[in-house]
């Protein structure tokens, strides 16, 4: 009997999907099969709708070693044997409708897909996007979303190293929350994520399998959610004792050489571990759901396929070693049983005892339809691009300080410290520069001399306005905050966080910002090796700003030499480090938006001045030249100015380039620039060297005593600085 | 001499306690499962933070069961030295080692963040090699660190010169500003009446390099060492 309407809307498959499944099988597809399909065609699991864009993205580069796709994160080589795997990943939909629990077991997902490769996770970062705080809804979103990745990252013992925060009211009915997971190894203790050798067993190992979670792939990540539908039941409950255990039983397991694959039991649960596991290893595989242990009596083989209940591996154990497997899950108190075997014959075979209630193709199950799409730019756009300067009334002299304390006093720009404090950031006695020090994450390389960066990125505000300039902002300021550390950005994952794909404007967004920053990873030489797509996320039609998110990794030659934002000595020189900003400058900025309510104006960036900043900047703070780097983005110079201050409770006195307007001088967001100091007697060879890398250099004043003067324009104590930056959440 | 660190599955300071020990002040440490009961060899037995067996009860409230902790209550009564750290002194606390108990942060949120701590006993086998009132800067991160005790017990304590550290600001003063969780009296870590048990909830081994932004943890397992 065909599948009725609403069995296909329970899984989010269209009528002409069904039909493919019917004739590529030559028959209706079963109820467990049939939720195998939805689940492993979702959006979520399957990609269908973003595949073909994310081609675009350059993947390989000196460093790649694992690319995307291949395994469950991407991998690169930091030298000496040792590398790196990161991946970033959403978890938005299931923390709007239970925040704490949404946001926790998005941690956890995160970090089972990089201990399943047989590196030890060490460092969490993670970008966040919330609706304004004076609607309390959206007080309680941040609370819970905060509050579980606390409770959960806290637990497992992982460095929650860096992260952002942004607010807007595109948020309100559709929160960000996107983790970064960071793990380090050996490369040969690299595990892969496959099913192979015919007799080989399949093991599930960790938390018995529970109602929790069911359509969580097709359901929550694969739909908008226009329809009041109690999604609830569609959350899983996380458990991060239980997942520390399977941190340290599992590494232990992949350096035995008794097993050939382990995958973990993400979204769509057993169903995409398993079938995807048979399929990178070119197997089948039959299961038994009857041997899978359960929370609860009665539930059916669909069920238990598709459960999303967390902190549970799938482990593939070579044939004859499963005894000493099982021995070592005894000695960390973890439930491990045997569910099926490796086959030869390209089935996806699944039973309940004697009951065969699924007999697919894997190939099948694993080839999701690609639809090609049709972007069409939004007419809007143009409008949305152009800027009436002489609409907008420029700022006297005189209220440049209290524009500059409301400005630091904004939730966007102002200090986070509120949330991170909330998070272990310096277990592993690794972290060098920790949240709020400088513009990104260092990590020291324990018993080397180096240490990598960790940073995530991303405007949706600049990509709404424009989103190809806006793709290419998001990887241009990660490498740039990575530069001000004196770290060579190596590579990148990405969280791509858009609205509904079926639409044209929609796909238009997501084509243009994937071709933006395809275009920086090329310059930057910052191939992606990992990532995520967040689709649909909207609620009653109204779409979030298209946003993208950029994870970055940089590496540091010597520890000793890296930087931080805050100024440090009385009397050093701060100089800004590229080209002045335009009146255009303003376009899009927090300032318009704070100070004038509006969103709109154009955009630029020159990729090759770009590059040539990060150059001279990775270049000067090598040889420890630079006593601090900040680079300016929200707020502009003299946001970036203020923080180095703020941060080091020192002053700063000065003067700023004013070419044309006031308000675009101080809070204009120009690219490519970053506010450094230096001890006086090191200005030349600064100088010298910013000549022979094309980067201009403006001085604009001196470090000292304990006010904020901008000579003419205002004179602040640094204390009334930092009183107002500290308190905007 | 060789440190014996205490293993539980939701451990995580484990490696960390094994790296400062080791790495940076060249002891021998062994890592103990919780399973094991034998400490033998053993010159200072360390029960690092963590969530011990998960924690979702009283923090400690399980761990106090389990089989190392008798052992480590036996080690202990022989006057030996005992130091547990963040979840190490809640696990301490529970299995009456040490008076009082650990409660929830009075803002009721997880906090990690440099505290100043200043010396109130430089008399200790942990602290002697502190000057009298030093401020060490070492790290904390905890949801359950509030120190708490009936008056009588804090009566004692504070009679008897057993709190070792308390929660001050960098110049060592004593402030509400300064403490972190409402710990009664700002107390950071306190030692029993004999002075061989110390439990703190900062981290000392968080903070034993000057690039990890402190090195003044070096002088706890210092004085240790310098004490067998």
């Amino acid at each position: 009997m065909p599948a009725s309407k609403e069995q296909l809307a329970e899984i989010a498959l269209s009528r002409r999907e069904y039909n493919v499944i019917v004739s590529q099988l030559g028959r209706e597809p079963t109820e467990v099969e049939l939720g195998m399909f939805g689940s492993l065609w979702s959006e979520h699991c399957g990609y269908k709708h973003s595949k073909s864009l994310l081609k675009l993205f350059p993947t390989s580069g000196r460093y790649v070693l694992i690319k995307p796709g291949e395994e469950n994160a991407g991998v690169i080589d930091i030298g000496d044997g040792r590398v790196i795997g990161f991946k970033i990943e959403s978890h938005n939909h299931p923390s709007y409708i239970e925040p704490y629990q949404g946001a926790a077991t998005g941690v956890g997902g995160i970090v089972r897909d990089i201990f399943t490769m047989g590196l030890r996770p060490i460092a969490l970062s993670n970008s966040l996007r919330f609706g304004p705080l004076s609607d309390p809804h959206n007080r309680y979103l941040m609370g819970g979303v905060v509050g579980g990745i606390a409770g959960y990252g806290n637990c497992l013992g992982i460095a929650d190293v860096c992260g952002e925060i942004y607010f807007d009211k595109c948020y309100s009915g559709n929160p960000l929350v996107n983790a970064l997971c960071l793990g380090i190894g050996r490369a040969e203790d690299l595990t892969r994520a496959r099913a192979s050798g015919e007799g080989n067993l399949i093991m599930l190992v960790g938390a018995d399998t529970g109602r929790d979670g069911l359509h969580g792939a097709s359901g929550l990540a694969s739909r908008t959610f226009e329809e009041q539908r109690e999604l609830r039941s569609a959350v899983q409950v996380g458990n991060p004792f239980m997942e520390k255990l399977l941190i340290e039983a599992c590494l232990e397991l992949t350096r035995t050489g008794w097993i050939v694959g382990l995958q973990d039991c993400g979204a769509a649960g057993l169903t995409s571990a398993a079938i995807e596991a048979a399929d990178k290893g070119d197997s089948g595989l039959d299961i038994d759901v009857a041997r899978v242990p359960r929370r609860e009596k009665g539930m059916t083989p669909y069920e238990v396929m598709l459960s999303e209940s967390q902190e549970r591996m799938v482990v593939i154990v070579k044939k004859g070693y499963e005894d000493r497997v099982k021995g070592l899950f005894d000695r960390w108190g973890l439930h491990s049983d045997i569910i099926g075997k490796v086959t030869g014959d390209g089935m996806a075979t699944i039973r309940d005892g004697g009951q065969v209630v699924a007999h697919a193709p894997v190939k099948y199950l694993n080839t999701p339809p690609a639809y090609r799409f049709r972007p069409k730019r939004p007419a809007w756009l143009d409008e949305l691009q152009t800027l009436d300067f002489k609409k907008i009334k420029d700022m006297a002299p005189k209220d440049t300080g209290r524009a500059l304390l409301r400005l630091l006093g904004a939730p966007n720009i102002c200090s986070k410290r509120p949330v991170f404090r909330q998070y272990d950031h310096q277990v592993g006695n690794n972290s060098v520069v920790l949240p709020g020090e400088g513009d990104a994450a260092v990590l020291r390389i324990q018993e080397t001399d180096r240490a990598y960066t960790l940073v995530t990125d991303g405007n949706g505000r600049y990509c709404y306005v424009n989103p190809w300039i806006g793709g290419v902002i998001a990887v241009a300021e990660a490498a740039r905050n990575t530069a001000c550390t004196g770290a060579r950005p190596m590579a990148i994952t990405n969280c791509l966080n858009f609205g509904n794909p079926e639409r044209n404007d929609v796909m238009y967004q997501m084509h243009q910002c994937i071709r933006g920053m395809s275009q920086a990873c090329r310059k930057l030489r910052t191939p992606v090796v990992s990532g995520n797509v967040s689709l649909y996320n909207e609620t009653r039609g109204v779409a979030i700003f298209p946003t993208p998110v950029v994870g970055m990794v940089g590496l540091i030659r010597d520890v000793k030499c890296h930087c931080t934002a805050g100024f440090k000595s009385e009397g050093d020189a701060v100089f800004l480090l590229g080209g002045p900003g335009d009146d255009l400058s303003l376009g899009s900025s927090e300032y318009l938006e704070l100070v004038h309510g509006q969103v709109r104006g154009s955009l630029s960036i020159d990729l090759n001045a770009e590059k040539s900043l990060h150059d001279l900047l990775i270049r000067a703070i090598g040889r420890g030249l630079l006593r601090s780097a900040h680079d300016c983005s929200d707020g502009g110079l003299a946001v970036a100015l203020a923080e180095s201050c703020i941060i080091a409770d020192i002053g700063f006195r000065g003067t700023l380039p004013v070419n044309g307007r006031l308000d675009a001088a101080l809070f204009g967001e120009a690219q490519s620039r970053a506010v450094v100091s230096i001890s006086p007697g090191a200005v030349r060879r600064l100088e010298e060297m910013a000549f022979k890398h094309g980067v201009p250099v403006t001085r604009l004043g001196v470090v000292g005593g304990s006010r904020f003067i901008l000579k003419g324009l205002s004179d602040l104590p640094v204390a009334e600085l930092k009183q107002a930056w500290s308190n905007g959440l | 001499m060789k440190f014996g660190i205490v293993v539980f599955p939701g451990t995580w300071s484990d490696r960390d306690c094994y790296y400062s020990v080791h790495n940076i002040c060249g002891q021998d440490a062994v890592y103990i499962w919780h399973k094991e009961t034998d400490l033998a060899g053993c010159d200072c037995v360390i029960l690092p933070g963590g969530f011990s067996y998960g924690d979702y009860l009283r923090t400690g409230a399980i761990a106090r069961f389990s089989p190392v902790m008798d052992s480590v209550a036996a080690y202990s009564k022989q006057g030996r030295p005992v130091i547990g750290i963040c979840n190490g002194f809640q696990v301490l606390c529970e299995a009456n080692l040490l008076p009082g108990v650990l409660r929830q942060n009075e803002h009721l949120q997880y906090r990690c963040q440099w505290t100043y701590l200043k010396t109130e006993n430089n008399t200790t086998p942990f602290t002697h090699k502190c000057k009298k009132g030093q401020v060490l800067k070492i790290p904390i991160s905890h949801y359950e660190g509030r120190y708490y005790a009936g008056d009588g017990v804090i009566k004692e304590l504070e009679d008897g010169g057993r709190v070792a550290f308390r929660y001050g600001t960098p110049g060592g003063e004593i402030t509400a500003e300064a403490n972190p969780n409402g710990a009664l009296n700002n107390i950071a870590g306190i030692v029993n009446k004999q002075g061989n048990v110390l439990g703190m909830m900062p981290h000392p081994e968080r903070s034993c390099e000057d690039i990890l932004g402190s090195s003044d943890g070096n002088i706890i397992w210092e004085s240790i060492i310098a004490g067998i």
